[in-house]
């Protein structure tokens, strides 16, 4: 060590030193702004934002009980909760977003499937997916006593060997699904399946609330900047798209809905009709719960619920290597689509959610991430190689909610380098610089990534 | 007998009455910290204050949670007495002594929310509300749940349903106080009274898969009792465990009491419990909806906050949180003590059964008394989230809703 050296390390230990002693948290640990909670336990993700009035808390925790409850086959003596089915992946809301965390991928022989659903369609040959003849867009493996479930899913893993610039060896899992037991009909020969777990449902609110053309500012389609991120808006009839895997639903509304009736076979006022193909409702007696099966109040405050649940704060935020992964974080390109900060505009439907500086990490834009993620189905216009970048807060405290540490769209990866490892297309470079970073370096990245 | 909000045992009164008097201990104490603090001065008492206040706190839980298994390991000899000999009588015994441990459960609650022993078990000690179907047979199905599907379940035992508690859904409960209570009780399908499994349903021979049923009952039993011990070890004075490292921090230690008592009173009683119950005014919302006594939870959940405020009930007279919030805000302890105070006496006057209390027209005397309730609760929440801003913690609820 050189003299030079060894000042620059004695000042970085007596920096170190008077973060330990004066630890002046940033401000960026408050990742949801005003919707931040201090909470890295069990329930993290199950908190209202603590800017909630009084009343506002109330329909938060009624619509928190129509988000655990089963709901039943009707006609059924709680009318409230009746309507389940005939086909559907979950009884509950809290079946696949448990504690209001993350899905992971059923594991070998295990008989509880329903962390994973399965999205179908049959590619129309121009720019996007016609719902499949039998089976419609999405595969229930379950349904009403007296109904079958439309089909079991199957997945076979494949390793894909790999290896960091430093000679240390990885292995990924790659996926692959097939369909068993058709019920209703043959499959045929065309049709492609979407894979998709559940994610954490904090902070959905403030997604809301970023400005439109905060998000439109960011796309840059035919990567004019020549950076190689393009990022491409998904408008959904002339509304910009924020939620769902590939960007499909524009508000908490329609996704509630959506989830309502294609999860659970729900009917809401937004979607009034059972997602049931010719052929299946040929095979299918069944009774409704309602017309339509959740009421507007309770549909309401599930959504409100679901747009007010609060985001855990950092953790660890002073700690050297979370500094460092931050900087690096920004240095490898992770924060080109990842973008750390928004401010929030006013909503209608809170008075305190405008206004708020937040730290999502996602511009949720599209963005084309390589063949290796590709499953083949396309979404509106999203291609089967588009993603949409997917919020980070929280990522950290999966494995505390949730037990355990899957990440991306179907749970491949069984940790976070393996999560960023997957990352291709326009993210590949900034892939690249994680794999050919040394060891210290890569492990600050995920220490960031873990304090999120 | 059971326990009813018209009808407080001793003991809640007593508890009661020991709240009203900590009050003049707090004055007292603060009259001294104060002559023993001019400016400038202020740390070191309020240090020694601070650790005092964590100190009677930790042997408070300690002595809540021992009780609270006393009373359960109470209940287990119940059950296997019923067991043994199933009847109208051992059945009332066993339901009873499910009543009176379930009490001094509910006093523990403000230890929940906080990161302690408690967050892993409490799902397998207290999730709620609980689809029967999913344990045992309900009207129109005659077959449903665990205890008779020996399909999925061909053996029962601790670990069984321990693996099958809040799988696939949180309302898929096996285990816990509202489990017991459902085999003990059965479904409350009456508005005049409380669940009435008949003691058949426990005698082989009679009751179908009554086998199943003794075995699922004492499997959930033995649990419960199993994860109070562990809690009871957890907050064990003088030993390498969690109350060690809770007394190591007082900070963290006052921010989680607070915390506690913060989410309980504004999330958990003024939400799930209350709220839920009263805009729904859906039975299955009801805490303990099989056997009626939903209004002894919520004033045990009350006396619990109120507790963790007072001094300590030993002859040393240790110092309570209210105390500490005195220390740096004299008027706002007093607010904190009279509504305290006030929420119990609303809690107290909401009438039993809470499922009758909860229906009716929104002028009916139960709906008003659970709004009653509900607003002293709102109130609770928003002293306790201003406690926290002058400790300077950031707590789950912003005072004034910013």
């Amino acid at each position: 060590m050189n003299a030079c050296q060894w000042l620059v390390s004695v000042a970085a230990a007596t920096a170190a030193h008077l973060v330990a002693q004066t630890p002046t948290a940033p401000a960026w640990q408050h990742l949801g702004g005003g919707a931040t909670v201090r909470d890295a336990s069990t329930n993290a993700f199950s908190m209202p934002a603590p800017l909630l009035s009084p009343a506002e808390r109330r329909a938060f925790v009624v619509g928190n009980s129509f988000f655990k409850q089963n709901w039943v086959t009707a006609p059924a003596s709680t009318a409230d909760r009746d309507g389940l089915g005939p086909l559907f992946n979950a009884r509950s809301c809290s079946t696949c977003h448990f504690k209001d965390g993350r899905s992971r991928p059923p594991e070998d022989g295990e008989a509880d499937r329903s962390g994973l659903l399965i999205r179908i369609g049959v590619p129309d040959g121009k720019n996007t997916d016609q719902p499949h003849p039998h089976y419609g867009g999405q595969v229930q493996d379950d349904a009403v006593l007296g109904t079958r479930p439309e089909a079991r899913v199957v997945i076979r893993t494949q390793a894909i060997e790999g290896h960091y610039e430093d000679g240390t060896p990885f292995l990924l899992q790659a996926p692959e699904y097939e369909l068993v037991d058709p019920a209703y009909g043959e499959l045929g020969a065309r049709f492609v399946l979407g894979p998709r777990t559940a994610p954490q449902l904090i902070g959905l609110g403030l997604l809301e609330a970023i400005p439109a053309a905060a998000i439109e500012a960011l796309a840059d389609p035919e990567d004019r900047s020549g950076d190689g991120i393009s990022g491409r808006a998904h408008h959904i009839a002339g509304q910009l798209g924020r939620f769902g895997w590939k960007a499909t639903q524009a508000t908490v509304e329609s996704q509630t809905a959506a989830a309502f009736v294609n999860d659970m076979g729900i009917t809401s006022r937004l979607q009034p009709d059972e997602v049931l193909t010719a052929t299946e409702r040929a095979h299918v007696q069944f009774a409704s719960g309602g017309s339509p099966e959740i009421d507007d109040a309770t549909f309401d405050r599930v959504v409100f619920y679901t747009r007010t649940l609060a985001v855990p704060a950092a953790r660890e935020v002073t700690s050297p290597p979370v500094q460092a992964g931050r900087e690096h974080f920004v240095a490898f390109g992770c924060a080109a689509c990842h973008t750390p900060q928004f401010v929030t505009g006013p909503v209608a439907w809170q008075t305190n959610y405008g206004e708020q500086t937040i730290h999502p990490f996602t511009d949720l834009l599209l963005h084309d991430m390589g063949s290796g993620l590709a499953d083949g189905k396309r979404d509106g216009d999203a291609s089967p190689q588009e993603w949409r970048t997917p919020p980070l807060w929280g990522i950290g405290l999966v494995p505390v909610v949730n037990g355990h540490s899957r990440y991306l769209h179907d749970g491949r990866a069984r940790d976070l380098a393996e999560a960023v490892l997957w990352h291709g297309g326009e993210a590949e470079a900034a892939k690249e610089r994680f794999r050919r970073a040394s060891r210290p370096d890569r492990e600050a990245l995920l220490a960031f990534l873990r304090a999120l | 007998m059971l326990h009813r909000c018209s009808t407080l045992s001793p003991r809640m009164t007593s508890t009661f009455a020991r709240c009203s008097l900590s009050w003049l201990a707090v004055c007292t104490l603060l009259g001294i910290a104060r002559a023993q603090t001019p400016a400038g001065e202020g740390v070191e008492p309020m240090t020694a204050l601070r650790a005092a206040v964590v100190q009677t706190h930790t042997a408070r839980c300690h002595a809540l949670y021992s009780e609270c298994l006393a009373e359960a390991k109470a209940m287990q000899t119940a059950i296997a007495a019923m067991l043994r000999e199933p009847s109208v009588a051992s059945l009332a015994t066993a339901r009873a002594a499910w009543t009176k441990a379930r009490f001094a459960y509910c006093r523990t609650e403000t230890l929940r929310f906080c990161d302690g022993p408690i967050e892993p078990l409490e799902p397998l000690l207290n999730a709620w509300p609980v689809d029967e179907a999913y344990i045992d047979y309900v009207q129109g199905n005659a077959t449903a749940g665990i205890v008779h599907d020996r399909e999925h379940f061909p053996q029962l035992s601790q670990t069984v349903l321990t693996v099958a508690n809040e799988r696939s859904g949180e309302a898929n409960i096996s285990v816990g106080w509202h489990a017991i209570e459902f085999l003990l009780w059965g479904q409350d399908l009456r508005l005049d009274g409380a669940g009435d499994r008949p003691f058949t349903d426990y005698v082989v021979g009679k009751g179908p898969d009554a086998d199943r049923r003794r075995e699922y009952l004492t499997c959930v039993t033995d649990l419960l009792v199993q994860h109070l011990q562990t809690l009871v070890t957890e907050w064990a004075p003088g030993a390498n465990n969690y109350r060690r490292r809770f007394e190591a921090d007082d900070q963290a230690a006052i921010r989680r009491m607070l915390t506690g008592a913060l989410v309980l009173t504004a999330f958990e009683l003024a939400g799930e419990r209350l709220a839920v119950a009263y805009e729904t005014k859906d039975q299955e919302q009801e805490h303990s909806c099989f056997s009626d006594t939903s209004c002894q939870d919520f004033v045990a959940d009350q006396l619990g906050i109120v507790q963790m405020f007072q001094e300590g009930t030993d002859e040393a007279k240790q110092p309570g949180l209210l105390a500490l919030i005195a220390a740096k805000d004299a008027p706002l302890a007093r607010s904190l003590h009279q509504q305290l105070e006030a929420t119990l006496a609303r809690m107290r006057a909401i009438p039993s059964p809470f499922d009758v209390a909860m229906r009716g027209a929104d002028d009916s005397p139960g709906r008003l008394a659970i709004r009653a309730a509900t607003d002293a609760l709102d109130a609770q929440a928003e002293l306790l989230s201003i406690a926290g801003q002058v400790f300077g913690f950031e707590l789950p609820v912003h005072p004034g809703g910013r």
